[in-house]
């Protein structure tokens, strides 16, 4: 993928995570202040698919956004060659990815 | 006005691609001196074989560029007053680019970078066609028009931290000179000046520090040249991009 279509790809992922990250933000604030024990939060995000969808559509922003900006920081500070930055960066993804989504479907309620 | 008994200690950088130093020089203060007057002077009364550039002395051909007090100029547009308050002076080659000799640097890889960088204009029409009328009241004029008085002397590229620690970056000068080309409607290549401005060691690598912006003599924007080739980036992407 040339470097345009990368830089492309990190914008547009970073603007469907900005008003996601603020309410992500809100939620924590909210859960924690409001002193929620663990299973009223689990509850409350199985309760409707809203939570699952908006976090799986965050995990796959993220999955994209980090890995292009870690691979620009790491061709910019290590002599790591271009292919073992590239490397790093899809398995950094592909991690972030994996976990993510099984956080998603661990509070999405739909394995019980 | 300076006392004619004034003196300046001035430090220079003396030596070649290899190994250097700062030598220090006692040169008198006179009115209107500017830095390339100093330069001059230690070149006629102390160090005959100091090697410098310079052609026009008045801010025009952009080839006298150089360190002073660790920030790059025109050093034939500073005034001694203006940058050695103390009575001291650091004079040495312009920086990110290697030393030939004395305060004479490379401008090999800045000139390449342009290229590099798609900076080559390329015309569509033949002699026996009439000449490409631009609407200079355009957007896209307009855009030129703020970053076509660049003159390639390498002050930017020597104040950009990233070029000193990017090498594939290709710097303010050469992006600018693309922004240019991507603002006018006679240049046919569009295409491949996006994609080399867009490229490995292009725009993405800037980091928007604005160094080169602060530095610029004739007052250009590199950082907003930069900025604009992001955007038409992504709105050719989006489809969206207007001519």
């Amino acid at each position: 993928m040339s470097e345009a279509r990368l830089f492309v790809l990190q914008r547009l992922s970073a603007l469907v995570m900005a008003p996601m990250v603020l309410l992500h933000l809100g939620v924590i604030l909210y859960a924690t202040r409001a002193g929620l024990s663990a299973e009223a939060i689990l509850a409350r995000t199985g309760s409707t698919p809203l939570w699952p969808v908006f976090y799986t559509l965050f995990v796959l922003a993220v999955a994209v956004h980090v890995p292009i900006g870690l691979r620009n920081v790491l061709r910019e500070w290590t002599s790591l060659g271009r292919a073992g930055v590239n490397a790093i960066a899809i398995g950094f993804g592909a991690i972030s990815l994996l976990l993510g989504l099984r956080a998603v479907w661990a509070v999405s309620g739909w394995a019980s | 006005m300076a006392d004619s008994n004034e003196t300046l200690t001035v430090r220079l950088w003396r030596g070649d691609a290899t190994e250097g130093d700062y030598h220090t020089f006692t040169v008198p203060r006179r009115e209107n001196q500017t830095v390339l007057d100093v330069v001059t002077e230690i070149q006629r009364r102390h160090a005959p074989d100091l090697a410098y550039r310079f052609a026009c002395r008045v801010g025009v051909c952009g080839s006298c560029a150089m360190m002073v007090n660790d920030t790059p100029r025109w050093t034939c547009r500073t005034h001694v007053s203006k940058v050695a308050g103390d009575g001291t002076l650091t004079v040495g080659p312009l920086r990110n680019m290697p030393v030939i000799r004395d305060l004479v640097a490379d401008m090999t890889e800045f000139f390449d970078k342009w290229q590099k960088a798609g900076g080559r204009f390329q015309g569509s029409r033949t002699r026996a066609e009439p000449m490409a009328e631009v609407d200079t009241t355009s957007k896209a004029r307009r855009h030129a028009d703020a970053s076509i008085e660049c003159i390639n002397c390498g002050v930017c590229y020597a104040a950009c931290d990233v070029v000193g620690w990017d090498k594939d970056y290709l710097g303010p000068a050469a992006l600018t000179r693309a922004w240019t080309l991507l603002n006018d409607t006679r240049h046919a290549d569009q295409r491949g000046t996006l994609d080399r401005a867009m490229d490995q060691g292009g725009c993405g690598s800037c980091h928007t520090q604005g160094n080169c912006m602060r530095a610029c003599p004739v007052g250009i924007s590199p950082t907003g040249a930069i900025a604009g080739i992001k955007r038409m980036s992504l709105l050719d992407f989006l489809g969206m991009r207007g001519r």
